[in-house]
Protein backbone atom coordinates (compact mmCIF):
# COMPACT_ATOMS: atom_id res chain seq x y z
CA UNK A 1 0.00 0.00 0.00
CA UNK A 2 1.16 3.48 -0.98
CA UNK A 3 0.41 5.87 1.95
CA UNK A 4 2.43 8.68 0.36
CA UNK A 5 0.88 8.71 -3.26
CA UNK A 6 -2.32 8.29 -1.21
CA UNK A 7 -1.95 11.15 0.79
CA UNK A 8 -0.67 13.20 -2.31
CA UNK A 9 -4.06 12.35 -4.46
CA UNK A 10 -6.54 12.79 -1.93
CA UNK A 11 -7.10 16.42 -2.17
CA UNK A 12 -7.97 15.77 -5.67
CA UNK A 13 -10.34 12.99 -4.64
CA UNK A 14 -12.47 15.29 -2.20
CA UNK A 15 -12.68 17.91 -5.04
CA UNK A 16 -14.18 14.38 -7.06
CA UNK A 17 -16.15 13.59 -4.24
CA UNK A 18 -17.67 17.11 -4.18
CA UNK A 19 -18.40 16.38 -7.67
CA UNK A 20 -20.35 13.14 -7.21
CA UNK A 21 -22.36 14.91 -4.29
CA UNK A 22 -23.43 17.59 -6.25
CA UNK A 23 -24.32 15.47 -9.01
CA UNK A 24 -26.06 13.02 -6.91
CA UNK A 25 -28.20 15.81 -4.94
CA UNK A 26 -28.93 17.34 -8.54
CA UNK A 27 -29.85 13.41 -10.28
CA UNK A 28 -32.17 13.01 -6.65
CA UNK A 29 -34.15 16.13 -6.90
CA UNK A 30 -34.52 15.53 -10.86
CA UNK A 31 -35.76 11.53 -10.26
CA UNK A 32 -38.38 12.79 -7.17
CA UNK A 33 -39.58 15.33 -10.07
CA UNK A 34 -40.20 12.84 -12.92
CA UNK A 35 -41.01 9.88 -9.69
CA UNK A 36 -44.18 12.71 -8.62
CA UNK A 37 -44.81 13.41 -12.54
CA UNK A 38 -44.62 9.51 -13.28
CA UNK A 39 -46.89 8.29 -10.63
CA UNK A 40 -49.55 11.01 -11.28
CA UNK A 41 -49.42 9.42 -14.91
CA UNK A 42 -48.87 5.86 -13.74
CA UNK A 43 -52.39 6.74 -11.87
CA UNK A 44 -54.55 8.97 -13.93
CA UNK A 45 -58.03 9.35 -14.82
CA UNK A 46 -57.04 9.35 -18.66
CA UNK A 47 -55.54 6.55 -20.69
CA UNK A 48 -53.43 8.64 -22.47
CA UNK A 49 -51.67 9.85 -19.17
CA UNK A 50 -51.69 6.13 -18.22
CA UNK A 51 -49.88 5.08 -21.02
CA UNK A 52 -47.23 7.60 -20.98
CA UNK A 53 -46.30 6.90 -17.48
CA UNK A 54 -46.15 3.23 -18.34
CA UNK A 55 -44.44 3.56 -21.36
CA UNK A 56 -41.75 5.52 -19.54
CA UNK A 57 -41.17 3.37 -16.92
CA UNK A 58 -40.65 0.04 -18.98
CA UNK A 59 -38.31 2.05 -21.54
CA UNK A 60 -36.23 3.38 -18.87
CA UNK A 61 -35.95 0.19 -16.87
CA UNK A 62 -35.40 -2.55 -20.24
CA UNK A 63 -32.51 -0.67 -21.14
CA UNK A 64 -28.66 0.05 -19.51
CA UNK A 65 -28.61 3.40 -17.75
CA UNK A 66 -25.12 3.60 -19.23
CA UNK A 67 -26.81 3.10 -22.81
CA UNK A 68 -29.44 6.45 -22.08
CA UNK A 69 -26.53 8.64 -20.95
CA UNK A 70 -24.49 7.61 -24.00
CA UNK A 71 -27.91 8.13 -26.01
CA UNK A 72 -28.16 12.01 -24.45
CA UNK A 73 -24.30 13.07 -24.56
CA UNK A 74 -23.40 11.21 -28.00
CA UNK A 75 -26.40 10.65 -29.76
CA UNK A 76 -27.88 14.53 -28.77
CA UNK A 77 -25.36 16.73 -31.01
CA UNK A 78 -26.50 14.78 -33.39
CA UNK A 79 -30.34 15.86 -33.12
CA UNK A 80 -29.67 19.11 -31.66
CA UNK A 81 -29.03 18.46 -28.30
CA UNK A 82 -25.91 20.04 -27.33
CA UNK A 83 -24.66 19.29 -23.72
CA UNK A 84 -21.96 19.47 -21.61
CA UNK A 85 -20.90 15.92 -19.97
CA UNK A 86 -22.15 17.35 -16.59
CA UNK A 87 -25.49 18.14 -17.72
CA UNK A 88 -25.57 15.26 -19.99
CA UNK A 89 -24.96 13.03 -16.82
CA UNK A 90 -27.47 14.80 -14.46
CA UNK A 91 -30.07 14.51 -16.92
CA UNK A 92 -29.80 10.84 -18.03
CA UNK A 93 -29.60 9.69 -14.56
CA UNK A 94 -32.02 11.75 -12.76
CA UNK A 95 -34.75 10.70 -16.04
CA UNK A 96 -33.58 7.05 -15.08
CA UNK A 97 -33.82 7.21 -11.34
CA UNK A 98 -37.67 8.84 -11.68
CA UNK A 99 -38.59 5.61 -13.69
CA UNK A 100 -37.52 3.38 -10.44
CA UNK A 101 -39.00 6.43 -7.94
CA UNK A 102 -42.08 6.64 -9.86
CA UNK A 103 -43.26 3.37 -8.97
CA UNK A 104 -41.84 3.41 -5.49
CA UNK A 105 -44.61 6.02 -5.65
CA UNK A 106 -46.99 4.66 -7.14
CA UNK A 107 -46.35 1.76 -4.70
CA UNK A 108 -46.88 3.56 -1.33
CA UNK A 109 -49.53 5.31 -2.44
CA UNK A 110 -51.64 2.06 -3.26
CA UNK A 111 -50.61 0.50 -0.39
CA UNK A 112 -52.52 3.15 1.39
CA UNK A 113 -55.93 1.53 2.76
CA UNK A 114 -58.65 1.72 0.08
CA UNK A 115 -61.00 2.59 3.08
CA UNK A 116 -59.20 5.86 4.11
CA UNK A 117 -60.30 7.13 0.55
CA UNK A 118 -63.71 5.68 0.98
CA UNK A 119 -64.10 7.81 4.39
CA UNK A 120 -62.74 10.88 3.01
CA UNK A 121 -64.96 10.71 -0.44
CA UNK A 122 -68.29 9.93 1.98
CA UNK A 123 -67.76 13.11 4.04
CA UNK A 124 -67.63 14.81 0.93
CA UNK A 125 -64.08 15.78 0.09
CA UNK A 126 -63.32 15.58 -3.79
CA UNK A 127 -60.58 13.38 -5.32
CA UNK A 128 -57.45 15.71 -5.26
CA UNK A 129 -58.22 17.16 -1.48
CA UNK A 130 -58.52 13.17 -0.57
CA UNK A 131 -55.11 12.89 -2.21
CA UNK A 132 -53.69 15.91 -0.33
CA UNK A 133 -54.80 15.86 3.32
CA UNK A 134 -55.82 11.89 3.99
CA UNK A 135 -53.81 9.58 0.97
CA UNK A 136 -50.28 11.91 0.54
CA UNK A 137 -49.53 12.08 4.51
CA UNK A 138 -49.86 8.56 4.95
CA UNK A 139 -47.70 7.15 1.81
CA UNK A 140 -44.86 10.16 2.49
CA UNK A 141 -44.59 7.77 5.45
CA UNK A 142 -44.22 4.35 3.31
CA UNK A 143 -41.79 5.88 0.67
CA UNK A 144 -39.15 7.00 2.93
CA UNK A 145 -37.19 3.97 2.96
CA UNK A 146 -37.73 2.69 -0.33
CA UNK A 147 -37.07 6.28 -1.96
CA UNK A 148 -33.79 5.74 0.41
CA UNK A 149 -32.98 2.70 -1.54
CA UNK A 150 -33.40 4.75 -4.95
CA UNK A 151 -31.17 7.32 -4.00
CA UNK A 152 -28.44 4.45 -3.00
CA UNK A 153 -28.55 3.22 -6.02
CA UNK A 154 -28.65 6.47 -7.46
CA UNK A 155 -25.46 7.62 -5.48
CA UNK A 156 -23.47 4.42 -7.19
CA UNK A 157 -25.06 4.89 -10.66
CA UNK A 158 -23.20 8.25 -10.78
CA UNK A 159 -20.18 6.03 -11.84
CA UNK A 160 -21.70 5.77 -14.67
CA UNK A 161 -20.85 9.07 -15.92
CA UNK A 162 -17.25 8.16 -15.97
CA UNK A 163 -17.33 7.39 -19.68
CA UNK A 164 -18.55 10.55 -20.68
CA UNK A 165 -15.62 12.63 -19.11
CA UNK A 166 -17.28 14.21 -15.51
CA UNK A 167 -14.56 14.51 -12.99
CA UNK A 168 -16.06 12.52 -10.35
CA UNK A 169 -14.91 9.91 -8.06
CA UNK A 170 -14.71 6.71 -10.42
CA UNK A 171 -13.42 9.16 -13.48
CA UNK A 172 -10.86 10.70 -10.86
CA UNK A 173 -9.64 7.08 -10.09
CA UNK A 174 -9.01 6.15 -13.48
CA UNK A 175 -6.99 9.10 -14.48
CA UNK A 176 -4.68 8.64 -11.58
CA UNK A 177 -4.59 4.94 -12.29
CA UNK A 178 -2.80 5.50 -15.94
CA UNK A 179 -0.16 8.25 -14.37
CA UNK A 180 0.13 6.23 -11.09
CA UNK A 181 -0.08 2.32 -12.18
CA UNK A 182 -1.73 2.19 -8.57
CA UNK A 183 -5.37 1.11 -9.32
CA UNK A 184 -5.77 -1.02 -5.44
CA UNK A 185 -4.62 2.39 -4.14
CA UNK A 186 -6.92 4.69 -6.38
CA UNK A 187 -10.23 2.31 -6.39
CA UNK A 188 -9.95 1.41 -2.70
CA UNK A 189 -9.89 5.41 -1.82
CA UNK A 190 -12.48 6.22 -4.19
CA UNK A 191 -14.64 3.46 -2.72
CA UNK A 192 -14.13 4.86 0.41
CA UNK A 193 -15.50 8.11 -0.50
CA UNK A 194 -18.54 6.89 -2.01
CA UNK A 195 -19.16 4.82 1.16
CA UNK A 196 -19.09 7.75 3.47
CA UNK A 197 -21.30 9.64 1.17
CA UNK A 198 -23.65 6.71 1.13
CA UNK A 199 -23.67 6.32 5.13
CA UNK A 200 -23.96 9.65 5.03
CA UNK A 201 -27.32 9.57 3.22
CA UNK A 202 -28.31 6.52 4.81
CA UNK A 203 -28.44 8.33 8.00
CA UNK A 204 -30.26 11.06 6.98
CA UNK A 205 -33.18 9.01 5.28
CA UNK A 206 -33.12 7.10 8.64
CA UNK A 207 -33.62 10.09 10.28
CA UNK A 208 -36.81 10.94 8.34
CA UNK A 209 -38.20 7.38 8.67
CA UNK A 210 -37.91 7.47 12.64
CA UNK A 211 -39.42 10.81 12.95
CA UNK A 212 -41.98 10.00 10.48
CA UNK A 213 -42.94 7.08 12.93
CA UNK A 214 -43.15 9.12 15.94
CA UNK A 215 -47.18 9.29 15.41
CA UNK B 1 -94.39 15.82 8.57
CA UNK B 2 -94.22 12.11 8.18
CA UNK B 3 -95.01 10.11 5.09
CA UNK B 4 -92.36 11.86 3.72
CA UNK B 5 -89.83 10.09 1.40
CA UNK B 6 -86.82 10.76 2.06
CA UNK B 7 -84.25 8.32 0.35
CA UNK B 8 -85.45 7.04 -2.58
CA UNK B 9 -84.14 3.63 -4.14
CA UNK B 10 -86.18 2.96 -7.79
CA UNK B 11 -86.05 -0.38 -9.63
CA UNK B 12 -81.95 -0.39 -8.27
CA UNK B 13 -79.89 -3.19 -10.23
CA UNK B 14 -75.78 -3.50 -9.83
CA UNK B 15 -73.69 -6.14 -11.69
CA UNK B 16 -70.65 -6.79 -11.93
CA UNK B 17 -69.75 -8.46 -15.22
CA UNK B 18 -71.98 -11.43 -15.22
CA UNK B 19 -72.92 -11.41 -11.50
CA UNK B 20 -75.81 -9.79 -10.54
CA UNK B 21 -75.73 -8.51 -7.51
CA UNK B 22 -78.88 -6.87 -7.05
CA UNK B 23 -81.93 -7.33 -8.58
CA UNK B 24 -84.85 -4.33 -9.28
CA UNK B 25 -84.46 -3.17 -5.57
CA UNK B 26 -87.32 -0.68 -4.50
CA UNK B 27 -87.09 0.88 -1.09
CA UNK B 28 -88.20 4.37 0.20
CA UNK B 29 -87.15 5.72 3.81
CA UNK B 30 -88.88 8.24 5.44
CA UNK B 31 -87.69 11.24 7.56
CA UNK B 32 -86.34 10.17 10.78
CA UNK B 33 -87.06 6.40 10.39
CA UNK B 34 -85.19 3.73 10.82
CA UNK B 35 -84.32 0.55 8.68
CA UNK B 36 -82.55 -2.53 9.10
CA UNK B 37 -80.88 -4.41 6.59
CA UNK B 38 -80.48 -8.16 7.23
CA UNK B 39 -79.20 -11.11 5.34
CA UNK B 40 -76.83 -13.74 4.80
CA UNK B 41 -73.23 -13.05 3.27
CA UNK B 42 -72.93 -11.97 0.28
CA UNK B 43 -76.67 -11.10 -0.22
CA UNK B 44 -76.18 -7.68 -1.42
CA UNK B 45 -76.19 -5.63 1.53
CA UNK B 46 -73.12 -3.69 1.44
CA UNK B 47 -73.42 -3.36 -1.77
CA UNK B 48 -76.71 -1.53 -1.44
CA UNK B 49 -75.44 1.08 1.00
CA UNK B 50 -72.84 2.04 -1.01
CA UNK B 51 -74.90 2.72 -3.62
CA UNK B 52 -76.58 5.45 -1.65
CA UNK B 53 -73.47 7.69 -1.66
CA UNK B 54 -72.51 6.70 -4.90
CA UNK B 55 -69.14 4.61 -3.45
CA UNK B 56 -70.65 1.89 -5.78
CA UNK B 57 -72.63 3.27 -8.49
CA UNK B 58 -75.58 1.59 -9.31
CA UNK B 59 -75.60 -0.53 -12.80
CA UNK B 60 -79.50 0.95 -13.39
CA UNK B 61 -81.91 2.50 -11.64
CA UNK B 62 -82.37 5.79 -9.40
CA UNK B 63 -81.25 6.72 -5.95
CA UNK B 64 -83.09 10.19 -4.40
CA UNK B 65 -82.23 12.25 -1.17
CA UNK B 66 -85.48 14.23 -0.34
CA UNK B 67 -85.81 15.96 -4.40
CA UNK B 68 -82.21 15.68 -5.26
CA UNK B 69 -80.87 12.13 -7.85
CA UNK B 70 -77.49 11.38 -6.28
CA UNK B 71 -76.70 9.18 -9.30
CA UNK B 72 -77.60 11.55 -11.89
CA UNK B 73 -75.80 10.79 -15.54
CA UNK B 74 -72.98 13.84 -15.39
CA UNK B 75 -69.86 14.86 -17.55
CA UNK B 76 -67.14 13.79 -15.33
CA UNK B 77 -65.98 17.18 -13.85
CA UNK B 78 -69.53 17.98 -12.59
CA UNK B 79 -70.68 14.52 -11.50
CA UNK B 80 -67.78 15.22 -9.27
CA UNK B 81 -68.80 18.24 -7.98
CA UNK B 82 -72.67 17.38 -7.71
CA UNK B 83 -71.72 13.66 -5.59
CA UNK B 84 -69.04 15.89 -3.47
CA UNK B 85 -72.17 17.79 -2.26
CA UNK B 86 -74.52 15.82 -1.98
CA UNK B 87 -72.17 13.40 -0.08
CA UNK B 88 -71.89 16.21 2.79
CA UNK B 89 -76.04 15.25 3.93
CA UNK B 90 -75.04 11.66 4.02
CA UNK B 91 -72.98 10.33 6.93
CA UNK B 92 -71.56 7.05 6.78
CA UNK B 93 -70.00 4.84 9.37
CA UNK B 94 -68.12 1.53 8.19
CA UNK B 95 -66.95 -1.66 9.94
CA UNK B 96 -63.70 -1.24 9.99
CA UNK B 97 -64.09 2.72 11.40
CA UNK B 98 -61.29 4.11 8.69
CA UNK B 99 -60.09 6.59 10.87
CA UNK B 100 -57.43 8.83 9.77
CA UNK B 101 -54.41 7.54 11.55
CA UNK B 102 -52.30 10.74 11.20
CA UNK B 103 -54.48 12.91 12.35
CA UNK B 104 -55.54 13.09 16.15
CA UNK B 105 -59.57 12.87 16.60
CA UNK B 106 -59.98 16.50 16.70
CA UNK B 107 -58.20 16.06 13.27
CA UNK B 108 -60.25 13.46 12.31
CA UNK B 109 -63.82 15.66 13.12
CA UNK B 110 -62.76 18.58 11.86
CA UNK B 111 -61.10 18.29 8.55
CA UNK B 112 -64.30 17.73 6.46
CA UNK B 113 -65.84 20.61 7.91
CA UNK B 114 -63.09 22.59 7.90
CA UNK B 115 -61.86 22.12 4.07
CA UNK B 116 -65.97 21.99 2.89
CA UNK B 117 -67.74 24.13 4.78
CA UNK B 118 -64.75 27.10 5.63
CA UNK B 119 -64.96 26.49 9.38
CA UNK B 120 -62.76 28.79 11.18
CA UNK B 121 -60.42 26.61 13.99
CA UNK B 122 -61.86 28.21 16.25
CA UNK B 123 -65.71 26.73 15.35
CA UNK B 124 -64.23 23.68 13.91
CA UNK B 125 -62.62 23.21 17.45
CA UNK B 126 -66.24 23.73 19.49
CA UNK B 127 -67.91 21.29 16.98
CA UNK B 128 -65.06 18.94 17.26
CA UNK B 129 -66.57 19.58 21.11
CA UNK B 130 -69.75 18.95 20.55
CA UNK B 131 -69.83 15.85 18.63
CA UNK B 132 -67.40 13.87 21.15
CA UNK B 133 -69.30 15.01 24.14
CA UNK B 134 -72.40 12.82 22.30
CA UNK B 135 -70.16 9.98 21.80
CA UNK B 136 -68.91 10.36 25.09
CA UNK B 137 -65.39 10.34 24.78
CA UNK B 138 -64.39 14.34 24.92
CA UNK B 139 -61.43 13.64 27.07
CA UNK B 140 -59.60 11.48 24.00
CA UNK B 141 -59.45 14.52 21.61
CA UNK B 142 -55.60 15.49 21.34
CA UNK B 143 -55.21 11.19 20.93
CA UNK B 144 -54.40 9.71 18.22
CA UNK B 145 -56.41 6.51 16.70
CA UNK B 146 -53.86 4.25 17.40
CA UNK B 147 -54.38 4.71 21.36
CA UNK B 148 -58.45 3.91 21.26
CA UNK B 149 -60.17 0.84 21.47
CA UNK B 150 -62.46 -0.67 18.93
CA UNK B 151 -65.18 1.17 20.74
CA UNK B 152 -64.20 4.03 20.97
CA UNK B 153 -62.72 4.44 17.10
CA UNK B 154 -66.20 3.48 15.89
CA UNK B 155 -67.51 6.64 18.29
CA UNK B 156 -65.37 8.96 16.63
CA UNK B 157 -66.12 7.40 13.12
CA UNK B 158 -69.68 8.40 14.07
CA UNK B 159 -68.60 11.68 15.60
CA UNK B 160 -66.28 12.70 12.34
CA UNK B 161 -69.63 11.92 10.02
CA UNK B 162 -72.14 13.38 12.47
CA UNK B 163 -69.96 16.95 12.02
CA UNK B 164 -71.18 17.23 8.72
CA UNK B 165 -74.92 17.66 10.31
CA UNK B 166 -76.14 14.55 7.69
CA UNK B 167 -79.33 14.56 6.34
CA UNK B 168 -79.17 10.44 6.49
CA UNK B 169 -76.62 7.86 8.37
CA UNK B 170 -75.56 4.64 6.74
CA UNK B 171 -74.20 2.12 9.04
CA UNK B 172 -72.65 -1.13 7.60
CA UNK B 173 -71.84 -3.36 10.48
CA UNK B 174 -70.55 -1.34 13.00
CA UNK B 175 -70.05 -3.48 15.27
CA UNK B 176 -68.96 -6.39 13.32
CA UNK B 177 -65.20 -5.84 14.00
CA UNK B 178 -65.45 -5.90 17.60
CA UNK B 179 -65.11 -7.66 20.70
CA UNK B 180 -68.33 -8.07 22.33
CA UNK B 181 -67.77 -6.50 25.08
CA UNK B 182 -67.23 -3.16 23.18
CA UNK B 183 -70.64 -3.61 21.06
CA UNK B 184 -72.80 -2.01 23.57
CA UNK B 185 -71.12 1.51 23.83
CA UNK B 186 -71.63 1.62 19.78
CA UNK B 187 -74.96 0.54 19.91
CA UNK B 188 -75.79 3.31 22.97
CA UNK B 189 -74.68 6.03 20.40
CA UNK B 190 -76.81 4.63 18.04
CA UNK B 191 -79.67 4.30 20.28
CA UNK B 192 -78.98 7.60 21.22
CA UNK B 193 -79.41 8.97 17.53
CA UNK B 194 -82.69 7.16 17.17
CA UNK B 195 -83.90 8.98 19.76
CA UNK B 196 -82.98 12.24 18.05
CA UNK B 197 -85.37 10.76 15.10
CA UNK B 198 -81.94 10.82 12.84
CA UNK B 199 -82.54 9.01 9.81
CA UNK B 200 -81.19 5.37 9.61
CA UNK B 201 -80.20 2.81 7.56
CA UNK B 202 -78.34 0.03 9.14
CA UNK B 203 -77.29 -3.29 7.81
CA UNK B 204 -76.55 -4.92 10.64
CA UNK B 205 -76.09 -8.74 11.84
CA UNK B 206 -77.44 -8.26 15.33
CA UNK B 207 -80.98 -8.98 15.28
CA UNK B 208 -81.85 -8.09 18.74
CA UNK B 209 -80.01 -4.67 17.79
CA UNK B 210 -81.94 -4.20 14.68
CA UNK B 211 -85.10 -5.82 16.80
CA UNK B 212 -84.94 -2.89 19.38
CA UNK B 213 -84.33 -0.07 17.31
CA UNK B 214 -85.78 -0.05 13.93
CA UNK B 215 -89.15 0.73 12.70
CA UNK B 216 -88.64 -1.64 9.60
CA UNK B 217 -86.38 -4.69 8.56
CA UNK B 218 -85.65 -5.66 5.35
CA UNK B 219 -84.66 -8.85 4.84
CA UNK B 220 -82.52 -9.50 2.29
CA UNK B 221 -81.06 -12.62 0.04
CA UNK B 222 -79.36 -13.03 -3.22
CA UNK B 223 -79.80 -9.58 -4.29
CA UNK B 224 -83.53 -9.05 -3.68
CA UNK B 225 -85.48 -7.78 -1.13
CA UNK B 226 -87.17 -11.24 -0.04
CA UNK B 227 -89.80 -9.46 2.81
CA UNK B 228 -89.74 -6.27 4.59
CA UNK B 229 -91.65 -5.10 7.23
CA UNK B 230 -91.77 -4.15 11.32
CA UNK B 231 -89.71 -5.97 13.41
CA UNK B 232 -92.29 -7.70 15.19
CA UNK B 233 -93.55 -9.33 12.10
CA UNK B 234 -90.25 -10.10 10.52
CA UNK B 235 -88.52 -11.93 13.71
CA UNK B 236 -91.64 -13.04 14.88
CA UNK B 237 -93.71 -13.71 11.81
CA UNK B 238 -92.17 -13.76 8.53
CA UNK B 239 -93.90 -15.03 5.43
CA UNK B 240 -91.13 -16.42 3.91
CA UNK B 241 -89.48 -19.54 3.78
CA UNK B 242 -86.37 -17.77 3.14
CA UNK B 243 -86.64 -14.98 6.45
CA UNK B 244 -87.30 -17.97 8.79
CA UNK B 245 -84.37 -20.43 7.47
CA UNK B 246 -82.21 -16.97 7.99
CA UNK B 247 -83.73 -16.11 11.26
CA UNK B 248 -83.71 -19.61 12.59
CA UNK B 249 -79.77 -19.58 12.22
CA UNK B 250 -79.33 -16.10 13.98
CA UNK B 251 -81.73 -16.24 16.58
CA UNK B 252 -80.98 -19.42 17.91
CA UNK B 253 -77.17 -18.09 18.35
N1 LIG C 1 -65.95 -5.12 -6.35
C1 LIG C 1 -66.60 -6.29 -6.54
N2 LIG C 1 -66.35 -7.03 -7.63
C2 LIG C 1 -67.00 -8.19 -7.85
N3 LIG C 1 -67.92 -8.68 -7.03
C3 LIG C 1 -68.22 -7.99 -5.92
C4 LIG C 1 -67.59 -6.75 -5.63
N4 LIG C 1 -68.08 -6.28 -4.46
C5 LIG C 1 -68.99 -7.19 -4.06
N5 LIG C 1 -69.09 -8.21 -4.93
C6 LIG C 1 -70.00 -9.36 -4.82
O1 LIG C 1 -71.28 -8.86 -4.65
C7 LIG C 1 -72.02 -9.69 -3.78
C8 LIG C 1 -72.66 -8.88 -2.70
O2 LIG C 1 -71.65 -8.34 -1.88
P1 LIG C 1 -71.95 -7.45 -0.60
O3 LIG C 1 -70.65 -7.02 -0.06
O4 LIG C 1 -72.92 -6.40 -0.95
O5 LIG C 1 -72.63 -8.50 0.37
P2 LIG C 1 -73.09 -8.30 1.88
O6 LIG C 1 -74.53 -8.67 1.93
O7 LIG C 1 -72.69 -6.97 2.37
O8 LIG C 1 -72.26 -9.45 2.60
P3 LIG C 1 -71.55 -9.44 4.04
O9 LIG C 1 -72.63 -9.73 5.03
O10 LIG C 1 -70.54 -10.54 3.95
O11 LIG C 1 -70.93 -8.09 4.24
C9 LIG C 1 -71.09 -10.77 -3.29
O12 LIG C 1 -71.30 -11.94 -4.04
C10 LIG C 1 -69.72 -10.21 -3.59
O13 LIG C 1 -68.81 -11.22 -3.87
MG1 LIG D 1 -71.27 -6.26 3.75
Amino acid sequence: MDYELILRVYPFFIEAAWVTIQLSILTALLGLTCGALGAAARMSRLAVFRWIGATYVSIIRGTPALIQIFILYFGGPQIGIQLDSFSAGTIALGVNIGAYMTETIRGAIQSVDRGQTEAARTLGMGRWETMRKVVLPQAARMMIRPLGVNINALIKGTALVAPISVVELTYTAQRFIGSTYKPFEMFLLSGLLYMIIIYAVGQVINWLDRRARIT
Amino acid sequence: MTNQAFVTIKNAAKSYGNLEVLKDINLTVERGQIVAIIGPSGSGKSTLLRAINELDPLTSGEVWLEDVQINKKLPFRQYEAHVNQVRQDIGMVFQHFNLFPHLTVRGNITLAPRMLKGLSEADANKLAEEQLAKVGLSEKIDEYPSRLSGGQKQRVAIARALAMKPKVMLFDEATSALDPELVEEVNQVMKQLAEEHMTMIIVTHEMDFAASVCDRVLFMDQGVVVEEGPPSVIFQNPKEERTRNFLRKHLSR
